[in-house]
């Protein structure tokens, strides 16, 4: 009988790196005049090493359920594009035994001249699904999705949430040994979100191997038992899951009286010309009730004349659950940015519970995505009383708002 | 798709082309094929039907104007028929070539987000001209049969040998651009202006002996896919072509393969980068 000792991990990850060379490209791919002029030039290539994982090992027992938590940039879709097979590390090497399965996106190669019946046949053919499984879970799968109406529609004539659900249908009929799954969750509404959240407890329940990649906290907690933190492309800590969760938030920069610098942070994913330059609060230390009052400083490397910007802040428990949810949009504030630095003064009445907590800061100008920060700075409101009452921990709410239970 | 139980994953230096691989993602060929055929033909009305009217006219066009208007020699064989012989299996070559060299572009969503062996894609694709070439074959039997045209018995056996020389020769160049294409998108341009080249290069509306230096003649039997089409008309014509000739084309079809499939196996790592 196998023992526990016996067993050999399903995945073994060992000493993983990934090097990109980056080149200042302008249209993000080769041009072949460029390479012919480079080449004349005689020059020594200018491309800078960028080491995207750096020694990288970790091991995956089978039936455990990992997920692998860490900022924008720090390196987590890249493990995940590794591990997936889309694409070789530069260094390293990963021993699996047992067939990988990975949910990048949903609906990959679903097209819209194709009927959901075709789609369903193709995009489970992409997954890993022979046609014989296909055609055995298509009743299941079709019965999944809700859209047995359709199923010989066109996909372009689908509302994107029939589309959704038809993809994600798909996926929760595949029957890998391990899972990789990516922020998926992280699209549709909040019905649908519920729905995919459900079926993935299912999929752990049954003892199935999981690696879990996502910015969402909370769905780690309640789905993965382990966790690991990635920054800067190495693993800072890993273990318990909650423990983990911990260092995440711990991690943050803590907020203080004297300006923090954010222009520093390495940030892969959006090229803004508008950043966040940095941020200083009022007061490092809150009491329940007080205030949230910080200064953001937002800079540009050219003199930029914006007359319509968006910012905005959210503030999330150790748990990752989003508490706070602010923006100049929502409140009908127009707000504009001239010349190469301006600061932007943030009042948020709050009645959060004593804890920590942490910041996004989120910015956005012209269309596009200027900047992103994830949880990076964390703040602690001090243990005050609210309601008079001794036993503190006997008060579960997230917030502390001020509320009156009277007969009548 | 059944993975062996243990595997490893590592840095792909020297990777060569993984046939188990390939054949635990067989259906996958199948898979690309089938949705390409139908999405190609599915919002036009005639449908598959311009798979066949396709050569047809260019059929009748050539035979306007180098048949009738210029009377280029046809080996004997009435031109509508030299011609359509021709473009059968040149329309293969070029339609295959133009889908391969474009096909890891327009996957590009797809290779990045999931893995299979990339190859697929390219060969998928020139299935699907494969399709188009027996749809118009389909017509070419009639037009035989309207000029009461024999076919000696030797096609049985040289129709095949022709078919898989002109896939070889497609696989090869159009694994080749597909790969160099995601790289340098400059070879979009570049695409149909070989295949116009290649056309005018190959025997396809004239004979080559219509050449009077030989030095060309050895240029055009450079093109692989000389051997080819001389090799699908000869059950018509009865003229076997040159042996020089058909050595080099064939030597030229197996080397660009090697070359072409190499290549895309050494730019995999890339894929999903570039795409």
């Amino acid at each position: 009988m196998l023992t526990l000792l016996d067993m050999k991990p399903i995945l073994e990850i060992q000493n993983i790196g990934k090097k990109y060379r980056i080149q200042h490209l302008a249209g993000g791919y080769l041009s072949l005049r460029e390479r012919m002029a480079n080449a004349l030039k005689f020059e020594r290539n200018t491309a800078e090493d960028f080491w995207a994982l750096k020694a990288v090992s970790f091991e995956v027992q089978p039936g455990e359920s990992i997920g692998i938590i860490g900022r924008n940039g720090a390196g987590k879709s890249t493990l995940l594009k590794i591990l997936s097979k889309i694409t070789p590390p530069t260094s390293g090497k990963i021993v699996s035994r047992g067939r990988i399965a990975s949910l990048l996106e949903v609906g990959t190669g679903f097209h819209p001249e194709l009927t959901g019946r075709e789609n369903i046949f193709f995009n489970g053919s992409l997954l890993g699904m022979k046609r014989i499984e296909i055609s055995a879970k298509f009743d299941e799968i079709v019965d999944f999705s809700g859209v047995e109406k359709f199923l010989d529609t066109p996909l372009k004539h689908y509302s994107s949430g029939m589309q959704l659900r038809l993809a994600f249908a798909v996926a929760a009929f595949l029957e890998p040994e391990i899972l990789i799954i990516d922020e998926v969750l992280a699209v549709g509404d909040a019905e649908f979100q519920k729905k995919c959240m459900n079926k993935m407890g299912e999929v752990v329940r049954e003892g199935r191997t999981i690696i879990f990649v996502s910015h969402n906290l909370s769905a780690v907690k309640n789905l993965c038992g382990k966790a690991i933190l990635i920054e800067n492309g190495t693993i800072r800590s890993e273990g318990q899951a909650s423990s983990v969760l911990d260092d995440y938030v711990s991690s943050n920069l803590e907020a203080t009286e004297n300006s923090i610098d954010l222009s520093q942070i390495k940030r892969n994913n959006f090229e803004g010309a508008l950043r966040f330059g940095a941020i200083k609060f009022a007061k490092s230390v809150l009491q329940f009730g007080e205030n949230i009052v910080f200064s953001l400083v937002l800079f540009a490397e050219l003199n930029l004349l914006l007359s319509d910007i968006n910012i905005a802040i959210a503030i999330n428990d150790s748990n990752g659950a989003c508490l706070i949810h602010a923006s100049n949009e929502f409140v009908n504030i127009r707000l504009g940015f001239h010349g190469d630095q301006m600061s932007y003064i943030v009042n948020i009445t709050n009645n959060l519970r004593p804890g920590r907590y942490s910041i996004t800061l989120f910015l956005r100008a012209k269309g596009i995505i200027q900047d992103w920060l994830t949880d990076v700075v964390a703040f602690t409101i001090e243990d005050g009383n609210p309601y008079g009452y001794s036993n503190t921990n006997m008060i579960q709410g997230l917030t502390l708002p001020e509320f009156s239970i009277i007969a009548t | 798709m059944h993975e062996p139980a243990e595997y490893t994953i590592e840095p792909s230096e020297g990777r060569v082309l993984d046939w188990g691989e390939l054949w635990r993602y067989r259906e996958l060929f199948y898979f690309f094929t089938w949705r390409d055929i139908k999405i190609k033909y599915k919002q036009a009305t005639l449908g598959f039907l311009w798979a066949i009217l396709q050569p047809l006219f260019m059929m009748v066009i050539f035979t306007l104007f180098f048949g009738k208007a210029l009377n280029i020699p046809s080996q004997n064989l009435p031109y509508p028929i030299y011609v359509f012989s021709g473009l059968l299996i040149w329309n293969l070559f070029s339609t295959g070539l133009t889908n391969a060299s474009n096909s890891m572009v327009n996957n590009a969503s797809i290779i990045k987000k999931i893995y299979f062996p990339r190859l697929i894609i390219p060969v998928s694709s020139i299935l699907v001209a494969l399709f188009d070439f027996l749809m118009a074959f389909i017509l070419f039997v009639p037009i035989l049969l309207f000029y009461q045209q024999s076919v000696s018995l030797s096609a049985l056996v040289l129709w095949p040998v022709a078919l898989i020389i002109a896939i070889v020769a497609t696989l090869g160049l159009g694994s080749w651009l597909a790969a160099l294409n995601v790289k340098y998108r400059d070879f979009r341009y570049v695409i149909p202006f070989l295949i116009q080249v290649l056309f005018f290069l190959s025997p396809v509306i004239y004979p080559i002996s219509l050449l009077k230096y030989p030095i060309l003649q050895y240029i055009l039997a450079c093109s692989p896919m000389l051997a080819a089409v001389e090799l699908f008309r000869y059950p018509l014509t009865g003229i076997f072509p040159d042996g020089y000739f058909l050595g080099i084309s064939l030597l030229s079809g197996v080397v660009l393969l090697a070359i072409g499939v190499l290549y895309f196996k050494r730019a995999e790592d890339f894929f999903a980068d570039f795409a």
